[in-house]
């Protein structure tokens, strides 16, 4: 043979799995369903407030969503914050009780792991598949949001929650902001699908047990005999996002929670590594 | 019982008649796996596979062939005991000396929504010694080999168990190996299937590489083996090359003669020593230490018209039975 088999470098060749392993993910056809299903709720709460702007029933709800018809920019807030208590877990809960246990599943682990793929690699290819993703499902409905917003409603400046107005390219930046926190804030929920993921042969079962970690995480956040531990708490942060609707934003609060979600993921991450690296595959 | 003990020894006198230093492309030592069940699915096994064989890894259902060929890949670790592949100790080397060898580890795995070809891609982008410019083609000759191009775009789902099993084997193929370790390859094929399957490891051994092959079906690989290991629940009960078994189980003879000779053969045959039994013209002996071609001779020249002889070989199975004392299939 003329052509020298070339040994690429270890860099090129974790590149080259992590691509592959971004279009299995996002080349799926059920996490596709996944991503147009979270796009359908901008375009639905858009159009339902459209229909009712001039009925009795305008500016009813929260606060984001009396604002989407006076600003289109509003409606990336409002589809944000409507998605956040379930469907966001449950895309996450999919995206990453899916990643280890999927493959387990499908009996391609044993496969991967005697191509060989050292298991931390492919724990971290795994890792970042399914951050990539929960990136992809709120980034789908912002995107939605902020189109589907311009088109019905119009952008303008924006009127914070204080009543001040800053600037429309600065109330973009905002609503940008908005959308990066809420994707930061979903990362320990990633840790912890991932764990699961190691845990089990069977990817339902880590995506269910995922999804319930958010829900009670949820349900402790509102008792109030739980003071001392809540703030602590998964989500307990999770709607901090509002602090950038503020005048000034409490650097302070957002530090926190990022650093609450940081924390998660240091420990969850711990765990699925150490789990993982050690684990007998018998799938 | 007395059997088995004395089995258990001579196979461990064989396993040390292959000298330590011997190349070899897998060994284990007192390799044991307890699972946190407790129960111990292989009991300090000591196999011995030389570079170039065609080794025949047999045993019934649950008897701990797969669990010794996935702590041999590195999936599962021993409770104690160590194994090396083509000398590297595992699964320290994983790194280094898995992409030597070709897998084929309890049925084929693959994404069932991906082709054929998108599952070999797949795997390719997984391995970190593979250059990703002859993968196209590289998979293109797996696929040839195993007879799936014309299925290549198929969705996994979509292949027959047959097909997925070659889908399977063309995954091992897809770089030159020195070690294949193929988990029941003949799985869910049909005989013609299964026929192509033991031409291919011919194949694959005449280049040099060597096959450790497992099955449950005795008769099915037996024919490819340069060397055979037994096992049964979860202890090797013999080891070494296929000619060993000549030596053990039964060899008979049997002997067909024409109407009316019969009662003289049997005579003629209890002075050559042969503990005869007659049923009509067909008489059968335990061949015991006499040379076969003597018994024909021996009839023609007391005036006997023979019709036929055949020396009969011990099966696998009749080898088996006598090692344990129980039939092949039997699960655990």
């Amino acid at each position: 043979m003329s052509l020298v088999e070339a040994v690429p470098s270890r860099a090129s060749s974790y590149w080259r799995l992590q691509r592959s392993e971004l279009r299995l993910v996002l080349g799926r056809r059920r996490n596709l369903v996944l991503l147009v299903g979270l796009a359908l709720v901008p375009l639905l709460l858009g159009l339902v407030l459209f229909f009712t702007q001039d009925t009795a029933l305008s500016g009813q709800g929260p606060a984001f969503l009396s604002r989407v018809t006076g600003n289109g920019l509003f409606l990336v807030v409002a589809s944000v914050f409507l998605c956040l208590p379930f469907l966001l877990p449950l895309t996450i809960g999919i995206a990453s009780g899916d990643a280890i246990a999927g493959e387990a599943a499908a009996g391609t682990l044993r496969y991967l792991l005697t191509v060989p793929v050292g298991r931390s690699r492919l724990l971290l290819v795994k890792a970042v598949g399914a951050l990539v993703f929960a990136a992809a499902a709120v980034a789908s409905i912002a995107v939605v949001g902020l189109v589907a917003g311009a088109a019905l409603f119009g952008v303008r400046d924006v009127t914070l929650l204080s009543g001040d107005t800053v600037p429309l390219a600065a109330g973009a930046l905002r609503v940008l902001a908005v959308v990066v926190y809420v994707g930061l804030s979903l990362t320990g929920l990633v840790a912890v699908g991932l764990f699961f993921s190691t845990l089990t042969e069977v990817p339902v079962g880590a995506m269910a047990a995922t999804v319930v970690v958010a829900i009670v995480s949820g349900v402790l956040d509102t008792i109030p005999s739980l003071h001392a531990i809540q703030p602590g708490l998964l989500t307990h942060h999770w709607l901090d996002f509002a602090e950038f609707l503020r005048l000034e934003p409490s650097w302070s609060v957002i530090g926190g929670g990022l650093a609450v979600q940081a924390a998660w993921v240091a420990i969850f991450g711990a765990l699925a590594w150490s789990r993982f690296t050690t684990a007998d595959v018998t799938s | 019982m007395t059997q088995l003990q004395a089995a258990s020894s001579t196979a461990s006198d064989q396993t040390a008649d292959v000298p330590t230093d011997a190349s070899t492309a897998v060994r284990t030592r007192g390799l044991t796996k307890r699972f946190r069940s407790g129960q111990v699915a292989v009991d300090g096994i000591d196999l011995a596979v030389p570079r170039g064989a065609v080794y025949g890894f047999l045993g019934p259902n649950g008897s701990g062939k797969t669990t010794t060929i996935r702590m041999l890949l590195g999936l599962v670790r021993p409770t104690s005991g160590q194994a090396w592949l083509l000398d590297e100790p595992m699964p320290d080397a994983a790194p280094a000396v898995l992409p030597r060898v070709g897998a084929l580890v309890e049925g084929p795995g693959f994404h069932p929504y991906l082709t054929g070809r998108a599952n070999l891609a797949r795997l390719d982008a997984a391995d970190a010694t593979a250059d990703p410019r002859t993968a196209t083609r590289r998979a293109s000759t797996a696929l040839e080999r195993v007879g799936l191009l014309a299925a290549e775009h198929k969705p996994f789902r979509q292949y027959s168990l047959g097909m997925k099993q070659r889908l399977g084997l063309a995954a091992a193929l897809m770089r030159p190996r020195d070690l294949l370790v193929l988990d029941e390859p003949t799985n869910g094929l049909d005989p013609q299937g299964t026929r192509e399957v033991r031409l291919l490891i011919r194949e694959l051994a005449q280049a040099g590489t060597t096959v450790l092959v497992s099955s449950h079906l005795l008769g099915e690989i037996e024919q490819v083996c340069t060397h055979l290991g037994i096992m049964s629940r979860g202890r090797l009960l013999l080891q070494g090359e296929r000619s060993v078994l000549d030596s053990r189980g039964t060899t008979t003879v049997q002997v067909t003669v024409t109407h009316g000779h019969a009662a003289s053969a049997v005579g003629v045959l209890r002075v050559l020593g042969l503990d005869v039994t007659a049923e009509g013209p067909v008489l059968t002996a335990d061949l015991g230490p006499i040379d076969p071609p003597r018994i024909p001779a021996a009839l023609v020249h007391a005036g006997i018209e023979v019709t036929g002889f055949e020396v009969r070989r011990p099966s696998l199975e009749q080898v088996f039975v006598e090692l344990t004392g129980e039939g092949f299939d039997v699960a655990r």
